[in-house]
């Protein structure tokens, strides 16, 4: 995978055909069609603060907690889309890699782009909601750009490991199904960090080294409140905070590595 | 022949290729932790390609024949790009378009319009280039009105013929078919030849899979013929056809001949017995159902025993119809077959036979006491087919004329 062949001209044409494909068959035969990509946002919205704002009444000392939440539902939404849909895109092209040779790595990202696309608009709703709750809008805001680079980088590289495991071992998908929830309890998207420092500081800065907790929070410490807990200000040995944003850019290598090097035989394998 | 320059355009050396072919279901982590705990592969590997070597010139119609199942199409993936060889070297010089499959991508849940963007993307071309060449995909196609319909509500003619036209659109140096041929009716089997015919002029390379050798005799200027993973030979059509249909008469399968017994429907000694009976017709495709008007070729395969390997014999035929009436019974008397051969083949051009079922006897006879070696009636039943309606026993090839 030559860097510069990535985006070629004859590569873009392709995901931009994938991509367009994939999204005009998503709301095919719906009468709301390309809503429910902002609809379906709302209504988890509308969930999650009736049953842990209003029920549960959690995160009581955070401020603008219902758009905290929202923010770490739809971030963890796009990581749960991405990778599964980057996980079974080589398997469901099958028929295509059998009879056509191109370059394999753009069915993955074909498929965690439609749902960058979503986690785009679900941003949106993201952005009204603050508004409505009056955040007080920052200038790290203009860091989001980045945390939402290192969430994409991160869903693709493990899209690219996953794909080519799954065309070998088709129990991956169950396997990663069962990651995914045991993962989502061990990101704090529900429960503030403060809980967790609460009962333990040290299990609470070991949560932080998670990538996806250390880019939620991240996340929310640019777009809602600055008193969100990130693993820059838990943790003070900056060789120790620095390790998710290096695990993440060492993974994508990895991955491209070891899907470029199991790319051959998919065609046979698949 | 087209004259290109002598540059290679393919070149492929000491090619193998081997697939693992699992014992079991084994896509699974278990059975994956099973196998290595046993230390067992929990797989068989199959040579499919065994030492191929040849090479494509520039400009060249190239044909690769084969039976099913003797490794042409695994051949063709890998000069696509799509298999990774296991040995050996394939270098391709020039861009190079396969068509495994007609339409491929095709989704049926989008338009005919969105199908051609689509496969048109996977060929390389922009939004753009298809926009110029839109209208003449569609025309092609014959698709008219239709275009905007998804494409599940295509007939597979239509789907075809859609899929073809976007096909020869590809501009690359290297064109390879496979089989493309074997879809579509009459008419669009026809613009297909004409398609190939101005693709030659143009001086495309072009690599054209098949099992039917007439389509390698009307267009190739070489072909590789490969079998069983080997490459046989390379050499002209008609060499390669030669080859070929030896091939499929050594191979195919007896009729399910009964063992010799004196009954009703076959007596005689059984010293030189009638092993196989088949027909194959012009395009040496070995079928009991030939076209009406195309050459109608009966190969009668026999076993001698031992003492009788020197023995002259002669052979008769006889064709019935299905009124029951011998239409034909030709002979070998006064010729000599010689004693060496053990297939014996009687060739009609342009078989005058009309359309209907036909019942064939055979018999084998000793030359000098005329006693039967293997009488066989109906030894076997063919069919001749054609569209058109006839009335008679054969074909009198008068000519009509008025004054």
């Amino acid at each position: 995978m030559k860097i510069s062949n990535i985006f070629s001209k004859k590569n873009r044409i392709l995901l931009r055909e994938l991509v367009v494909t994939d999204f005009k068959l998503r709301y095919q035969g719906s009468v709301l069609g390309y809503l429910w990509s902002l609809l379906k946002p709302l209504m988890l919205f509308a969930i999650l603060y009736i049953v842990f704002a209003k029920i549960l009444k959690l995160g009581k000392d955070v401020e603008h907690y219902p758009v905290y939440l929202l923010t770490g539902m739809v971030m963890w939404t796009f990581f749960t889309e991405a990778t599964s849909q980057g996980m079974s895109a080589i398997v469901s092209s099958g028929g295509l890699i059998r009879k056509i040779n191109f370059p394999k790595y753009i069915i993955v990202i074909s498929g965690t782009i439609s749902a960058l696309i979503n986690f785009l608009l679900n941003l949106v709703v993201v952005f009204i909601f603050m508004i409505i709750n009056g955040v007080n809008l920052h200038w790290s805001l203009t860091l989001l750009p980045l945390v939402i680079i290192e969430l994409y980088v991160f869903s693709l590289a493990i899209a690219f490991l996953l794909s080519a495991m799954y065309v070998k071992f088709r129990d991956m998908s169950h396997i990663w199904e069962i990651i995914l929830q045991g993962a989502f309890y061990a990101t704090p998207i529900l429960y503030p960090v403060t809980t967790v420092i609460g009962v333990s500081p040290l299990f609470a800065k070991l949560l932080l080294l998670n990538p996806m907790a250390q880019i939620i929070q991240d996340a929310r410490y640019c777009l809602i409140t600055h008193q969100s807990v990130t693993v820059t200000n838990l943790i003070d040995n900056p060789l120790v905070s620095i390790l998710p944003y290096i695990f993440v850019v060492m993974l994508i290598f990895i991955a491209s590595w070891y899907f470029k090097k199991n790319q051959k035989y998919f065609a046979e394998n698949v | 022949m087209v004259k290109g320059d002598n540059q290679s355009v393919i070149i492929v050396k000491n090619l193998y290729k081997s697939f693992k072919l699992p014992h079991e279901q084994h896509n699974g982590f278990k059975q994956f932790i099973i196998n290595f705990a046993k230390r067992k592969k929990g797989y068989e590997v199959q040579r499919v390609l065994n030492d191929i070597n040849f090479d494509v010139k520039k400009g060249e119609f190239f044909g690769i024949v084969g039976r099913n199942g003797s490794g042409k199409s695994t051949l063709l993936k890998l000069l696509a790009g799509i298999y990774t060889p296991d040995k050996g070297l394939i270098q391709v010089n020039g861009s190079l378009t396969p068509f495994i499959e007609l339409g491929v991508g095709f989704n049926p849940e989008l338009t005919g319009r969105e199908n051609i963007y689509l496969n048109g993307a996977l060929l390389g071309f922009s939004r753009v280039d298809m926009l110029d060449m839109y209208d003449e995909i569609v025309d092609f196609a014959e698709l008219g009105k239709f275009i905007d319909q998804k494409l599940k509500n295509y007939s597979s003619g239509m789907q075809v013929r859609l899929a073809f036209s976007i096909a020869i659109r590809a501009k690359s140096d290297i064109l390879i078919l496979d089989e493309v041929l074997a879809v579509g009716d009459a008419d669009f089997q026809k613009k297909c030849l004409n398609v190939f015919r101005s693709l030659k002029k143009e001086g495309r390379t072009i690599i054209l899979v098949t099992h039917d050798m007439a389509n390698v005799e009307k267009f190739c200027d070489r072909a590789l013929v490969i079998n069983e993973g080997k490459a046989i030979a390379v050499t002209t059509p008609s060499e390669a056809s030669k080859i070929y249909s030896k091939l499929n008469i050594d191979e195919s399968k007896p009729v399910d001949i009964p063992e010799l017994k004196k009954d009703i429907n076959r007596w005689g000694s059984g010293d030189i017995k009638i092993k196989n009976v088949s027909i194959n017709n012009s395009r040496n495709v070995v079928s009991p159902i030939i076209n009406f008007g195309d050459d109608l070729n009966i190969i009668v395969e026999i076993e001698k025993n031992d003492k009788y390997k020197n023995e002259a014999y002669d052979i008769g035929l006889a064709i019935i119809n299905q009124d029951n009436i011998t239409v034909a019974g030709p002979n070998s008397l006064g010729l000599d077959l010689g004693t060496e051969d053990d297939i014996i083949m009687y060739s009609l051009k342009k078989s005058p036979l009309q359309p209907g079922d036909y019942n064939l006897t055979v018999a084998i006879f000793d030359k000098e006491s005329g006693e039967p070696f293997d009488f066989y009636n109906n030894a076997m039943s063919f069919h001749v087919v054609s569209d058109k309606p006839a009335q008679g026993v054969v074909e009198i090839g008068g000519v009509w004329s008025t004054k």
